[in-house]
């Protein structure tokens, strides 16, 4: 079942549809396509960025990897093995594989437990060890997101921001998990903890050769941490490749009118000017052909009928009629 | 530049609570001229919000109590005003535009009536005319189909939208000053970029002074003239935008400009800032950053610096800065 080649993690043709009511008295409904045949791969020991404003569709393509929902079409491979197929047993080993850090490090701590316990929860649950070796793992994870022995003692409360993203992520790694999903796991920290935090992850990714699924909308932070970046629009990837050269070289319009609006600091470099008209489009009726064609600068008249796939162009895929 | 529209000396602002008497504001001074825009940047807590709040009195009752310093607008001093007559200076003189536009729109009001309102004080329009206007106001922020739009309720915008109205209903004065406080951070990228440029083309149109909070440095390079560095309730740096991003003087500006990631730039590992933010219940003696600054000394521990040149237009609170003998 397991072949060495496979990725870590291997998601083809990926597609969640949620159907809502819709009316005065929710008699009629209608169908969001939040992720509409998405592909990617995550190797172990790298990072995977996905950017994309909201209702782009990376959360729920997020949630789909935790298993948190399932997908309406395709397939998610963990190491091989399709995950929808797996028994009770190799569900449990790959939620235990898969965890992840969230935004807010105010919501999803316990405000009622002390640390130690939260840090433990995951081992408890999964009736690992006994409690002086749990204990033990508590310490050693504490010692690995560089929190003082003392703080298993002590409530969330006690801690700042930072810290407690601090804890989020000695939690996450309880389990020696080999996928962590990261969901704007800096966002709602200070500007001058941005930077430890970000720091902690890539070392922690060193150490233990754990593989991330980084979601944030800051992209220097993106392309600071990732790989590979997978940029994605109305529940579709427009654009995927090597971190660096996506960000230093974005080629589909939409990527680029996102980059350029992510404003960088260096007064210096040339700066392209692209402000894209229009919002985002409503998933529930997305745009025929190309989904960007009705905001992108450079449309033709077939990218309003003939929907582009990804191809390779400068060594990324692209799906962009430009590029044919 | 031209005569300072907002002046603000020695600003003082401090908030009572169980905890002891909290500095939010401590002694800021800076001034704004027309046409032109302060960016102010810092953490949360720094005292950013608090310094504008200041400026239109309406920080929090009864915890705040501005208790020293001065603001003038167009030379007449506000601190001193009655609030009656602040009433008439908010809004119709200093406009605002806060982080989230449902907080600053009614949920249950059209967005006509809402847009209609200011209109109608300041300029006493009526009936058809007022009606004409509203739609023109909108239009003016770029909104399609105003008139059609009048009907609508909050709900029914986007995010992008709802924040267009509130910019709509900020300059339907004109102002003389907008403080636009963390205007864009619900937006999305794109839609960030289009509202940028949409400031920027009222400020020129009216002649706006301008200051914009934000903790994004990004957004200070794209639509800021000069800006201002808050830590702690204090300016710790301030000067031209150029010179800020290209010679910080203050050791937390550097931090800061060294601790974001940049696009391009192939890093292993970005330079963070030691320690945690400071706690304003409890703050060292001496200057604020002391206790997280690389290049401390034994002075910064006991004695706080004051505002030193630290290049043309730019000053900065460090004793590193201080003319040596000094």
């Amino acid at each position: 079942m397991m072949s060495p080649a496979a990725p870590l993690l291997e998601a083809s043709g990926l597609v969640k549809h949620f159907s809502v009511r819709r009316g005065l008295m929710g008699w009629s409904t209608a169908v969001v396509r939040a992720v509409d045949s998405v592909s990617f791969t995550i190797e172990s020991g790298t990072t995977l960025g996905l950017v994309g404003e909201s209702g782009c569709g990376k959360t729920t393509t997020s949630k789909m990897v935790l298993g948190l929902e399932r997908p309406t079409a395709g397939v998610i491979r963990f190491e091989g093995a399709d995950v929808s197929s797996l028994d009770s047993a190799g569900l449990r080993r790959y939620r235990q594989s898969v965890q992840a850090v969230f935004q807010d490090p105010y919501a999803s701590l316990d405000p009622r437990m002390r640390v130690g316990k939260i840090i433990a929860e995951p081992l408890v649950i999964n009736e690992r060890r006994g409690a002086a070796e749990r204990r033990r793992r508590v310490q050693e994870l504490l010692d690995l997101v560089a929190l003082p022995e003392r703080s298993g003692v002590l409530y969330p409360h006690e801690f700042s921001g930072g810290q407690r993203q601090r804890i989020a992520i000695a939690r996450a790694l309880a389990l020696s998990p080999r996928l962590i999903v990261l969901d704007e796991p800096v966002s709602a920290l200070d500007v001058s903890i941005r930077a430890q935090i970000l720091n902690l992850l890539r070392d922690i990714q060193k150490r233990l050769g754990v593989a991330y699924l980084f979601i944030a909308h800051d992209l220097a932070a993106v392309a600071h941490m990732s790989h590979t970046i997978a940029v994605m629009y109305l529940g579709k990837i427009v654009e995927t490749g090597d971190a660096a050269e996506v960000a230093m070289a974005p080629q589909h319009p939409y990527t680029r009118a996102l980059f350029a609006a992510a404003l960088p600091i260096d007064l210096d470099r040339p700066r392209e000017e692209i402000t894209l008209a229009g919002e985002v489009p409503s998933p529930m009726a997305p745009p025929g052909g190309c989904r960007f064609h009705p905001r992108c600068p450079l449309a033709m008249p077939r990218c309003a009928t003939e929907e582009p796939r990804l191809q390779t162009a400068s060594g990324r895929l692209v799906a962009c009629h430009l590029f044919d | 530049m031209s005569v300072p529209v907002i002046e603000v000396h020695d600003l003082r602002t401090h908030l009572v609570t169980r905890w002891g008497t909290i500095k939010a504001v401590d002694g800021v001074s800076f001034s704004v001229a027309e046409g032109e825009t302060l960016g102010l940047v810092g953490e949360s807590g720094s005292g950013k919000s608090m310094t504008c709040l200041s400026l239109v009195r309406l920080t929090p009752r009864p915890a705040s109590h501005i208790v020293g310093g001065s603001v003038r607008l167009d030379g007449d001093e506000l601190t001193t005003k009655t609030e009656a007559e602040m009433q008439r200076i908010r809004g119709r003189k200093i406009a605002m535009i806060l982080q989230d536009p449902m907080s600053s729109l009614n949920p249950v009001f059209s967005v006509g009536m809402q847009v209609r309102e200011p209109l109608a004080m300041y300029h006493g329009l009526r009936g058809a005319t007022l009606t004409e206007r509203a739609a023109a106001l909108l239009a003016s922020v770029r909104i399609p189909s105003p008139a059609a739009r009048l009907r609508a309720f909050p709900y029914q915008l986007s995010g992008g939208m709802r924040q267009r109205v509130v910019g709509a209903m900020a300059i339907a004065a004109p102002p003389r000053l907008l403080i636009a406080d963390e205007p864009t951070t619900s937006l999305d990228l794109t839609i960030q970029a289009q509202y940028l440029g949409l400031l920027e083309e009222l400020q020129d149109r009216h002649r706006l002074a301008m200051i914009f909070i934000t903790h994004n440095l990004g957004i200070v390079s794209r639509i800021c003239d000069r800006v201002a560095v808050m830590y702690a309730g204090r300016i710790v740096e301030a000067g031209p935008v150029r010179r800020i991003f290209t010679a910080p003087a203050h050791p937390y500006t550097q931090a800061l400009l060294e601790s974001i990631p940049r696009l391009g730039a192939r890093t292993e590992r970005l330079t963070a800032i030691e320690g945690q933010p400071p706690d304003l219940a409890r703050l060292p003696g001496g200057c604020s950053f002391a206790p997280r600054c690389p290049q401390v000394m034994d002075r910064c521990r006991t004695e706080a610096p004051p505002e030193f040149e630290a290049g043309p237009g730019q000053v900065s609170r460090c004793w590193l800065r201080a003319p040596a003998g000094g």
